[in-house]
């Protein structure tokens, strides 16, 4: 099968039409690793299926970030049989000059002109012919949102994938030319591909080149000698990149043309535009306002998420009595709960919540009837091992959802780079750039393409410090516990606020990441601030169909987890839990099952977090709960409920806990029974969220971090949760009682060698002194 | 009156005559189209003074002040 590759500017389309061409038949397979970040699909409508590779966007070949890199790799060294060259029509100029590096490879190019129709809209033509006559490659007009023209694309692309293409350059320096010449000739004696890129990029002194053909450079030094150009003195580099938007410029400054002369004279005023995204871009990027309206859709995205008193209207319609109470209905509690009116992120929650409560309490009558007495084993594998536990993650699937489409909508309408901008200047004060936001926000979503995403970062110090407190901005599959724990600590003790308890939670860990990055920037870490340029893509409405396929693919990531690895552990976990160390079936009392040998064994290790030795014999549950939260998160509610039976023998209790997929009422049964106090459930929270994440987030943490840095990686985030962890168990617990007589004295003396220590990483800092502008 | 583009105003334009730096950076401002010759428009700055935002080949573009310190420009005479 054929390859063609998608390659051109970030954000001019590629995506659009790699979905466009691939269509339903999309495989849209996101291969793992640092070598790949490419996403294939097959194109289906000509005589032959072709094989389609989306790459990651680039502005030149010279790579600056590891996206990059892939994205050089593999259109040098894979050899696709075509490369189609996505060119944004309404910025031709800056398109165009990843266009004349791509000339200069050997392999079949297309140009493709995409948003054409965006131009026609603003009166202005473009001459296709006259862009092909001049760069010597087909080149079709399309437009890859409303599928236009793809078929005569892809038919030219064919036409012309077979033929080896001579490769030219639009350098037109006649000193230049010759010393490319010669070192395109020294290429070639060494039977290099793409002989004649190699040797302009060599000229061009670029990075990647030097090393890798330090016996050329001699050449290229030794020639410089006897250069001297008027403006760019040896300068190579500025006066290649002069060549190239010279030629740009030249050739095709007409090939855009206004059909009405009033619209021809704005255009020509230097394309100082003031359309409507500018207007958009005063008010969100305002001096004063733009950081407030930030603040206030960053609440709007979680509180639309999450809340349970929607607007805090409840209060409104409690005083007038009007409130709907829905109470003896199905609807009970899925609208309006004594809180207030649900948002729909919880509305969708608890629909689904209901739904699944039906499906297990229909199994386990079914089955309760139709199985004999000594088969009943069965009904308790099934619905308290695998459903509840199943269930209990499914149940979160439609809020990350609604959360996720929050952040897709901002990054598809051009906000997120806004963001960016705005808080470059907050970032830069921790030692990172403002493009970090953009994954740590992500973070609240998932780890895992978080992670991937810190690959825009340029600068391998600053992506280290971002991976590894990326986990701390507590994601999807963190969600449950923070529900669970703080519903439970409301409902054992009869004080607290869920929401209060979430949102602090959310600080620690958004509190902890600050501290840490601040911490690795200025000891192991410490480098220079990156340097941050960074297009500003015009706004524009979000595509129906791109959110959707976000969704789906994150939908899709989901279940799959759930039904692999999280149902795997689930019935892991119940056998574990159920059979004792004599292979023994234990029929309901689990303490002395291997599980409990387990926990019993590293419960101790918890003690000075608060849910260690001084829980009652129970107390391994938290032991164990948080060990399975080391394969995924959604583990630890889920272990919970799978262990309900060890600590609850009322069946009238356990039903109830079978039917909340919340896993409310299993932390509550768990808090109960084992003795935490309110500070140890706190302190749990905070483990989870700050230890090693999932075993799905480790291996991308493994893949994307520079060589060698995972162990400190994952010893960073075991240092990182059980210090954390303590210091909050310690600080609350001085609350209540007389803790504070010997936490009081430890604080004072870990602020004084604190201090020390900052004192010391300032004055070394001084002396040796990196760059933060 | 040569001028550097972090000591601009907000709304002036400038031609670009020359830019400083080396490696990867200078290398990136050249990909992004910050080239001698070019001209830059300076659109805004961010909420808290810094970065910048400017029109460039038609375009927008962001970079922080130390940055834009190594671009170097010709003032178009206009008072």
């Amino acid at each position: 099968m054929k390859r063609f590759a998608l390659a051109g500017n970030p954000n001019c389309g590629k995506t659009t039409l790699f979905n466009s061409l691939t269509g339903s038949t999309a495989h849209v397979g996101n291969w793992p690793g640092v070598t790949v970040e490419k996403k294939d699909g097959v194109y289906k409508k000509l005589s032959e299926p072709i094989s389609i590779v989306d790459l990651p966007g680039i502005y030149s070949l010279s790579p600056y970030t590891p996206e990059e890199v892939i994205s050089r790799n593999y259109i040098l060294d894979e050899q696709p049989d075509c490369v189609i060259n996505i060119i944004d029509a309404t910025n031709l100029e800056r398109n165009l000059y990843l266009t004349t590096q791509l000339l200069e490879i050997n392999v079949p190019l297309v140009v493709a002109l995409n948003m054409s129709d965006v131009l026609l809209k603003n009166g202005e033509t473009i001459n296709a012919k006259a862009i092909e006559e001049k760069l010597g490659v087909p080149v079709v007009s399309i437009s890859a949102l409303k599928e236009e023209n793809l078929e005569e694309l892809m038919k030219r692309a064919l036409e012309i994938s077979s033929t080896p293409r001579e490769p030219r350059t639009v350098i037109n320096n006649a000193d230049l030319l010759h010393l490319i010449g010669d070192v395109n000739i020294a290429f070639k004696g060494k039977e290099v591909l793409n002989p004649l890129f190699h040797a302009i990029k060599l000229v061009e002194n670029d990075e990647l080149e030097t090393k890798n053909h330090k016996d050329l450079i001699s050449m290229v030094d030794d020639f410089k000698k006897t250069f001297k150009d008027d403006t760019f003195g040896d300068d190579f580099e500025a006066l290649i990149a002069d060549n190239r938007y010279h030629y740009i410029a030249d050739n095709f400054g007409d090939v855009v043309v206004s059909q009405n002369k009033e619209n021809a004279e704005k255009t020509s005023q230097n394309s100082i535009k003031n359309n409507k995204s500018d207007r958009i871009d005063k008010v969100l990027t305002h001096k004063v306002f733009g950081l407030l309206i930030f603040a206030v859709i960053m609440f709007l995205v979680f509180h639309l998420t999450f809340s349970e008193n929607f607007f805090y209207l409840g209060g409104i319609f409690e005083a007038n009595g009007v409130a709907p109470s829905f109470e003896g209905t199905i609807y009970e509690g899925l609208f309006w709960t004594d809180a207030g009116i649900n948002s729909p992120g919880v509305i969708l929650f608890n629909f689904f919540d209901m739904s699944f409560s039906a499906i297990i309490e229909a199994t386990s009558g079914a089955l309760a009837s139709a199985l004999p007495a000594d088969a009943q084993w069965f009904t308790g594998f099934l619905c308290d091992g695998v459903l509840s536990g199943l269930f209990a993650i499914l149940g979160f699937l439609p809020q990350i959802l609604v959360l996720f489409l929050f952040f897709s909508i901002m990054e598809d309408t051009g906000y997120m780079a806004r963001v960016a901008f705005i808080l470059d200047r907050i970032f830069r004060k921790f030692g990172l750039s403002g493009r970090a936001f953009i994954p740590m926000i992500m973070g609240f979503g998932c780890s895992v393409p978080a992670m991937i995403n810190t690959r825009t970062l340029a600068d391998d110090k600053e992506r280290t410090a971002t991976i590894r407190v990326i986990p701390f901005f507590s994601c999807g599959a963190k969600l449950p516990i923070l529900v669970a724990i703080s519903g439970g600590i409301l409902e054992a003790f009869g004080a607290g606020n869920v929401d209060l308890i979430t949102y602090s939670m959310y600080a620690v860990g958004i509190v902890s990441a600050i501290i840490c990055v601040l911490l690795m920037r200025n000891t192991t870490q410490r480098g220079d601030a990156a340097p941050f340029i960074m297009e500003l893509p015009e706004y524009h409405l979000p595509q129906f169909k791109s959110l959707m396929i976000h969704l789906w693919d994150k939908a899709k990531h989901f279940v799959k987890k759930a039904f692999t690895i999280i149902l795997a552990s689930t019935i892991v976990i119940w056998f574990l839990s159920n059979f004792g160390f004599d292979w023994h079936y234990l029929d309901g009392d689990m303490s002395d099952s291997i599980l409990a040998g387990l926990g019993k064994l590293i419960q101790p290790f918890f003690t000075p977090l608060g849910f260690g030795s001084q829980l009652s014999s129970f107390g391994f549950i938290f032991a164990v709960a948080a060990i399975t939260g080391l394969i995924a998160k959604e583990n630890v509610i889920a272990t919970f409920a799978a262990l309900a039976a060890i600590v609850v023998s009322d069946p009238a209790v356990l039903a109830l806990i079978e039917a909340d997929e919340e896993g409310i009422e299993a932390a509550t049964a768990m808090i109960v029974s084992t003795g935490i106090t309110w500070q140890g459930c706190i302190s749990f929270i905070a483990f989870n969220m700050l230890t090693i994440p999932c075993f799905a987030a480790c291996a991308t943490a493994k893949a994307e971090l520079p060589k060698g840095q995972f162990k400190w990686t994952v010893l960073f985030w075991l240092a990182a949760s059980y210090i954390g962890s303590t210091v909050i168990y310690v600080f609350l617990s001085m609350f209540d009682g007389s803790t504070w007589v010997w936490a009081l004295p430890t604080f004072a003396g870990i602020a004084v060698l604190a201090a020390v220590a900052i004192f010391f990483i300032v004055r070394y800092n001084k002396k040796h002194p990196v760059i933060r502008a | 009156m040569l001028k550097r583009l972090n000591e601009i105003k907000v709304g002036e334009t400038g031609l670009i005559k020359k830019v400083e730096g080396e490696g990867l950076l200078r290398r990136r401002l050249f990909d992004m189209g910050v080239t001698p010759g070019a001209t830059v428009y300076l659109r805004k700055k961010a909420p808290l003074g810094d970065p910048l935002e400017i029109t460039i080949r038609g375009y927008e573009l962001t970079l922080r002040k130390t940055e834009a310190a190594l671009v170097v420009l010709e003032m178009e005479e206009s008072k």
